[in-house]
């Protein structure tokens, strides 16, 4: 540690930060507009400007930016001296000559991290009256909005965009003080995380589009900590609620997940909540006449408990994306024998041996910032920029590890990213990509290797045994002998190798032949450690629900196929959508009765007895197992329209009243994940993943609502005179209203992040233990899941027998292959269309052209596919949409093409 | 024409040759289509992209950064005016005026007969020789209000 | 010995046509010097370049042999770059120098090479100067051919490659990291120093930059010795100066001169006077940046560290009696910069010549930092309206304020630029501007 003396008082602090870092962490204020945490120093706006003194004795100074000044040992700088204090005040000036007075009709007021720095540099008089320059802003597509006349040019956009998530189509154009950050022409910004904008851009030229359309000021949003339930990555998110309804999403911080930012699916996929297709209150599809008919909750209740008694054999369709206490309670009620996943046969399998894989093996698996520090890569078959794009971004910054260190070695510090830019210029890796269809990533790629999933994980295995003699060897598509050990040179020599593979090619073999590669590089190290293990599972609680056990849904089929199964409870799931509308209708068909429990109305739930309206993310409460494997917790942002509730609490009631007497103890939501913890030793830590409901602050619990809301006397006067009581959460400690401890909570349960003198997502600074640290008394969450270590058995890797049929490898969309975001009208209309993506040759030799359709089939489901060709796919794949609509799910991981007659 | 020419092609690998990547060489891929094609229309712009591997916005940021480098038409003959303050006290604005009134254009548009563009330049480096233009790849200084449509006519 | 009026060393071919034949300028002895370059040590002949007291001639008058001195002693891959990017209003010699003498550059350059062990070299020449590029690129060919340059130079072993790259008319590109941004095919955006470019250059290496003038007299210092050029200087600084006499002249020109001329002598007695037998009312010293120098002021020599200290010039002022500090105190008076001076006489509208003068940087700024992008905005517009008489009560003080908020606050020098000579005339033609402001209308806001 250093230290340094600021304004005459000395402090310690650590030597490779700069000093507007360390001076935003001892809490001082000192504007500043180009820095970011993740994004560090360019040293361009001038904001941060403080007087660096030469000694004690100097008392004149020199005006330096805090930003680009190492916190090193002896500094002394002054941050109220004149000369600093005048050029801040300057800098806003000129930053305000040109920009509009529009903060009442600008969606950042309240919320602009330029308010708050005009203020707090103290410009209060414009001496400019010169008119004031304008630009013509730009359609970015359906999720962000574009006011260029509010830019200050702090040059945050392009560099995070750009240089952090490896965009191209945002640029800074033209010079002087003409410069304009947009696109070269209108058009939807093609990054999968352009939604960041909105949170980077300092002021209001990046703005969210979903939230204009049902827009809500933060001072009157209800917010509590929530965990992304569009992917098994788990990034944390701050969603706002009024009304009833969300109004946005923004990424929460976390200090070892997601960091600052989020992928566009999480941020923009809440609106299905809001779709017209969400289930609200009970029905019963089949009713009179075939007509659907609403029920009252006591009715349909009875019903389901009517169900549960009169059938002789009852199973559960549990759901990757329900929580787990919604599938424990599922569990409990079938009995773990018939208890199923709603997941086709190849994404079972892969989950439940990724799950082992890191389990029994000595990798351990990374949280998506560990991964951000790794410094060489392989990833096997998975596009993770579809799949599981916050862990793409990950990698983008892990590629840059080794250059970083270059530019490390010859002076550059840490924090200084033009410098480090200059000197890393397009230097990545070693990052290698084994893939069937080019990926997002290719660019940053040391090598991009193109194979069927088939060749991937012989390619995988081969690489692994020349790291350890003792892999079995595979007869299979190797690569080339130089391909090889370049790659298991890499991962020997790094500090901090990773692997990583996912659910995404639906290969077994390629999660086994990951983790006989990572488990493999701890034979060559000299430090006889493991690499890294990553997994990208589908869903927000694909390993939760793989650690509760249970089979695939084939299996479920296959029973009533063989007329098992009397009845059948389905959770949050669409089993159309997975095993077509043909084997859905035939299994629906079988089972005298079915109830589905879910948040939206579709195809399965319309054949159902019973429909029962199930609480979405944002309105009830529960635990998520990220692919990490790190237990979540969502806590309801608000309470939902009776009788909307969460499905474990819908199960719980009908278990009652059909007399599981195990289900009365499941009083709250603490209640039964502690009785799922009981149940499952893998879950034992569950309840530790965030504070319990008993949790006080000065004998009060938190508010969800900032003190500055408004108008809550009158949101239902419509309703009644009489404004009702806030309703009660007796199942998290925060509260339903704006009234709560007024001292600072842990950051675990902040929900405004709000801070004297800053309203912006940039007040973050303020609720961390460091900068770019943990949250304030620690992140929420807890791993599940560490690593078995020494000794181990290598996985077997199971290759297909070679085909000459065409490999059916899905094809993930970050827009359109998850259910719930699919149905957000602005990720609905970055989606995809239907097709079948073929190399040209393979089209050829089966006589197949652009445009061409083909049918599709598989396990009874099919679909008609029109051809599109990719010269970059490899020979031997098909590639099939995973998850659009009209294209089941079986279809992407197991079709065949019907071709000729 | 949006697909580069061979010889224009021939030309910007002859820049890539001697740089460490194709990147580098975009200011000078755009500068040789400009010789080609007086000025960079959008599809010049994109088929650079295209051949640098680079995408149209990131080539358009950098086009739109430099004064030589003409997003808009431009004449057959493009006269560059040095607009600096050392050949403006020698009087360059009365060139400027002769100028506009020989070309009966003003300053960024093409003569009717597709003849000229006159442009204003921040400074042409001829202070000696002030007030200085160009026309093409001929400097010419000192320049009276009166020598302009002389000069003209010799650039048919 | 010191130089005089007559001493032309690396000017001396100028107007000779023959010079820039490669022949020709080995039959005066051309490539004499690199060949005995290449039987020193590199060691040696860097001492000698930090010895000669080289200072750069681009503007900023840095040390070339402590430049050179700041590439690491371990560096691998070192870049010369030569700055041909000459821009600066009012400069116009290196266009002359490679014109004239192209193989005098090339000599300069690669001996340099040579020193700092750079294989890979650029020039970075004006877009604009369009007559002087095939100059160069003919003289490189015939450089290649004659093994001046080329994998193996003369039968030494050095391998060296000049490769001329052309700008594309951006005067930000003339500053030495925005040049490397350009050269690397990107937007002109100077970098932040530290890293220096002897670290950090063109593609991530160790670069120099030099400007042609310097890499010039390179041979001379091989040839003659380092005392030799110091004792041609005066003080700190050695060798001649290439001046750039612009504006109101009798004879305008580029001529080398010794030193130790005042400002009165180089207009006087070099130029003849200014022109139609007028009065001189201003002089702008080393490019248009510069802070001004008014008619009292010129009898200082016109030498880097003279224009900076002699106490004959008036430190220039941010308001009446309140001196522009530097930094730490220090006074601006004017600098030497590029040796553009431009002169003019009793008939300039002061507050014209200024708002022509914010123009151009506004214009060539790149727009990164705020001071600079807008800084120099506001500046242009507030200069030329009480340029043209429309003036506001205040606007003095406020052009005042801005070019003091701008100045010493940005990243590259170009703040600078904009800021100096506006403070520089209000300090010395404050009057011109105050008359040129009328009483605002009634009820007007200010």
């Amino acid at each position: 540690m250093a230290t340094i003396w600021i304004d005459g008082v000395s402090y310690e602090a650590d030597p490779s930060r700069n000093l507007l870092a360390v001076i935003l962490e001892l809490g001082f204020d000192l504007p500043y507009f180009c820095w970011h945490p993740a994004l560090g120093s360019i040293g361009a706006c001038r904001q941060c400007a403080i007087t660096q003194f030469r000694g004690e004795d100097d008392h004149q100074g020199q005006v330096v930016m805090a930003c680009m000044t190492p916190a090193a040992e002896g500094a002394r700088v002054s941050i109220d001296h004149a000369s600093a204090a005048t050029l801040r005040k300057s800098v806003i000036e000129w930053l305000m000559v040109s920009h509009p007075h529009d903060c009442p009709v600008c969606d950042e007021g309240g919320e602009c991290h330029l308010q708050d720095m005009t203020v707090m540099a103290g410009h209060t008089y414009r001496r400019s009256r010169l008119p004031k320059r304008t630009y013509i802003s730009q359609d970015l597509g359906p999720l962000i909005g574009h006011e260029m006349n509010r830019c200050i040019q702090c040059y945050r956009c392009v560099r995070f965009y750009r240089e952090y998530a490896g965009g191209h189509d945002l640029q800074a154009m033209g010079t002087r003080d003409r410069i304009y950050f947009g696109r070269y022409q209108d058009g939807p910004l093609e990054s999968e995380f352009a939604g960041n904008l909105v949170e980077i851009c300092p002021t209001g030229v990046f703005t969210d589009k979903t939230q204009a359309r049902h827009y809500t000021r933060k001072w009157d949003l209800q917010t509590a900590p929530s965990i992304c339930t569009h992917c098994g990555v788990g990034c944390n998110i701050n969603p706002g609620e009024r009304y009833g309804a969300l109004r946005r999403v923004r990424a929460r911080y976390h200090g070892a997940v997601n960091g600052y930012f989020l992928c566009d699916r999480g941020r923009y996929g809440y609106e299905f909540e809001s779709s017209d297709r969400r289930i609200r209150v009970p029905l019963a599809p089949r009713g009179e006449q075939n007509q659907a008919e609403e029920l009252s909750v006591q009715a349909a209740v009875t019903r389901v408990a009517k169900i549960l008694t009169s059938s002789r054999r009852v199973i559960g369709v549990g759901s990757p994306r329900a929580t787990i206490e919604s599938n424990y309670a599922l569990q409990r009620l079938v009995g773990a024998d018939g208890f199923f996943h709603a997941a086709c046969a190849e994404e079972h399998r892969s989950s439940l041996a990724a799950l082992d894989a890191l389990r029994e093996g000595p990798s351990r698996s990374p949280a998506l910032r560990e991964i951000e520090r790794c410094d060489a890569v392989v990833v096997l078959g998975e596009d993770l920029t579809q799949s599981a794009p916050m862990m793409a971004l990950a990698i983008r910054q892990a590629a840059l590890a080794i250059p970083r260190s270059v530019a490390e070695r010859q002076g550059i510090p840490p924090w200084h990213d033009a410098a480090i830019r200059e000197s890393v210029q397009s230097a990545r890796g070693p990052v290698f990509l084994l893939s069937p269809a080019p990926t997002k990533l290719d660019d940053l790629a040391t090598r991009v290797y193109r194979k069927t999933p088939r060749a991937i994980a012989a390619a995988g295995q081969a690489i692994a045994r020349a790291l350890d003699p003792q892999v079995p060897a595979l007869a299979g598509d190797e690569m080339d002998r130089a391909g090889i050990e370049e790659i298991a040179r890499a991962l020997t020599v790094a500090e901090r190798p990773l692997v990583v593979a996912g659910s995404g090619t639906a290969s077994e073999a390629v999660i086994n032949a990951a983790a006989n590669l990572a488990w493999a590089t701890s034979a060559a190290r000299e430090d006889d450690r493991a690499a890294e293990l990553a997994y990208a599972l589908p869903w927000a609680n694909s390993a939760g629900l793989s650690l509760l056990g249970g089979a695939p849904l084939d299996e479920a089929l296959a029973a009533a196929e063989r007329g098992e199964v009397d009845a059948a409870i389905i959770l949050e799931s669409d089993l159309d959508r997975i095993a077509g509308p043909g084997p859905a209708e035939r299994f629906l068909g079988q089972v005298r009765h079915a109830v589905v429990l879910d948040h939206i109305a579709h195809p399965t739930a319309a054949r159902a007895d019973v429909v029962l309206p199930a609480a979405t993310f944002a309105e009830g409460h529960g635990h998520l197992v990220n692919s990490e494997g790190r237990a979540q917790r969502q806590m309801a942002v608000f309470s939902p329209d009776e009788p909307i509730r969460e499905s474990w609490r819908w199960l719980r009631e009908a278990m009652m009243l059909a007399g599981y007497d195990e289900a009365d103890s499941w009083t709250g939501a603490e209640a039964i994940a502690e009785a799922a913890a009981r149940d499952h030793p893998a879950l034992a830590r569950l309840p530790d993943a965030q504070l319990s409901a008993d949790f006080r602050l000065g004998g009060a619990k938190v508010a969800r609502a900032p003190h500055r809301y408004s108008g809550r006397a009158a949101a239902k006067l419509h309703l009644n005179v009489l404004e009702p009581t806030p309703p009660r959460d007796n199942d998290s400690p925060l509260e339903f209203s704006m009234e709560g401890s007024p001292v600072l909570p842990p950051g675990k349960i902040e929900t405004t992040f709000w801070a004297p003198g800053w309203s912006s997502p940039q007040a973050l600074t303020r609720f961390q233990e460091e900068i770019d640290g943990p949250l304030r008394g620690g992140d929420p969450g807890v791993r599940l899941i560490e690593p078995a270590g020494e000794p181990f058995a290598y996985r077997d890797v199971a290759l297909s027998a070679p085909s000459p049929e065409l490999a059916p490898t899905p094809v993930v969309a970050a827009f359109g292959s998850e259910e719930l975001s699919a149905l957000a009208p602005g990720i609905a209309a970055l989606a995809p269309r239907a097709f079948l993506e073929l190399n040209p040759r393979d089209a050829a030799s089966l006589g197949l052209a652009d445009d061409d359709v083909v049918s599709v089939r598989a396990r009874g489901a099919s679909a008609r596919l029109s051809v599109r060709l990719e010269p970059g796919r490899a020979q031997g794949t098909a590639g099939i949409p995973l998850g659009l609509e009209d294209i089941p799910v079986a279809l992407s991981f197991a079709g065949e093409l019907i071709t000729g007659s | 024409m949006a697909a580069l020419s061979s010889a224009e092609r021939a030309e910007i690998d002859a820049e890539i040759a001697i740089l460490p990547d194709a990147r580098s060489a975009s200011i000078e891929a755009l500068k040789t289509v400009q010789r080609h094609r007086r000025w960079i229309d959008d599809d010049a712009l994109g088929a650079v992209a295209e051949y640098l591997d680079l995408s149209k916005h990131e080539l358009e940021a950098i086009a739109s950064f430099y004064n030589l480098l003409f997003r808009k038409p431009v004449g057959r003959h493009v006269v560059l005016v040095c607009d600096s303050v050392s050949c403006w006290i020698l009087g360059n604005e009365a060139v400027k005026q002769a100028l506009e009134d020989s070309l009966g254009a003003a300053f960024g548009e093409v003569t009717r007969d597709d003849r000229f563009t006159a442009l204003p330049m921040q400074c042409l480096g001829a202070c000696d020789r002030g007030p200085a233009l160009m026309i093409d790849e001929d400097l010419h200084g000192p320049v009276q209000p009166a020598d302009v449509s002389e000069l003209l006519r010799r650039y048919p | 010995m010191p130089a005089d009026v007559d001493t032309k060393i690396i000017t001396r071919q100028f107007g000779n046509e023959e010079a820039k034949n490669i022949e020709v300028y080995e039959s005066l002895g051309g490539y004499r010097q690199l060949r005995r370059a290449l039987g020193m040590k590199p060691e040696d002949i860097k001492a000698e370049v930090k010895a000669s007291n080289l200072r750069g001639r681009g503007g900023a008058g840095f040390p070339t042999g402590v430049k050179w001195g700041f590439v690491p002693a371990d560096a691998e891959d070192v870049y010369l770059v030569c700055n041909a990017d000459e821009s600066e209003p009012g400069t116009c010699k290196d266009r002359e120098l490679m014109y004239w003498d192209p193989h005098q550059l090339l000599e300069g350059m690669i001996i340099s090479a040579y020193a700092l062990g750079a294989r890979n070299n650029y020039i970075y020449i004006r877009g604009e100067m369009m007559r002087e590029t095939p100059v160069l690129e003919k003289a490189i060919a015939d450089a290649y051919e004659r093994r001046y340059l080329g994998e193996d130079v003369l039968g030494s072993g050095f391998a060296c490659h000049i490769t001329v790259h052309r700008g594309a008319g951006a005067y930000i590109c003339g500053e030495e990291t925005a040049l490397l941004e350009s050269l690397e095919g990107k937007r002109g955006w100077p970098r932040l120093k530290p890293p220096f470019p002897a670290v950090v250059g063109v593609f991530g290496k160790p670069t120099v930059v030099n400007n042609v003038e310097t890499l010039c007299n390179i041979p001379y210092i091989v040839e003659h010795g380092s005392q030799w050029f110091a004792d041609l200087g005066v003080g700190r600084s050695g060798g001649t100066r290439i001046v750039c006499m612009s504006g109101h002249l009798e004879r305008p020109g580029v001529y080398e001169l010794p030193m130790t001329l005042t400002m009165r002598q180089l207009i006087d007695d070099v130029c003849g006077g200014i022109w139609k037998g007028r009065e001189v009312k201003c002089v702008i010293p080393g490019g248009s940046s510069m802070p001004p120098m008014s008619a009292d002021e010129l009898d200082v020599p016109c030498e880097f560290d003279a224009l900076m200290t002699d106490e004959r010039i008036k430190p220039v002022e941010v308001a009446p009696g309140v001196p522009f500090d530097m930094g730490g105190g220090k006074e601006l008076r004017t600098m030497a910069g590029s040796g553009g001076i431009m002169v003019m006489d009793d008939h300039t509208d002061i507050p014209a010549v200024c708002a022509r003068v914010v123009e151009f940087y506004h214009h060539e700024s790149c727009g990164q930092c705020t001071p600079c992008r807008e800084g120099t905005g506001w500046l242009a517009k507030i200069s030329h309206r009480v340029a043209k008489g429309e003036g506001r009560p205040g606007d003095v003080d406020l052009m005042a304020s801005i070019a003091d908020g701008i100045a010493g606050n940005t990243i590259c020098a170009l703040g600078e630029a904009a800021a100096w000579p506006v403070l520089g005339f209000l300090t010395k033609f404050r009057a011109e501007f105050e008359a040129k402001i009328k009483a605002p209308k009634e009820g007007a806001a200010a």
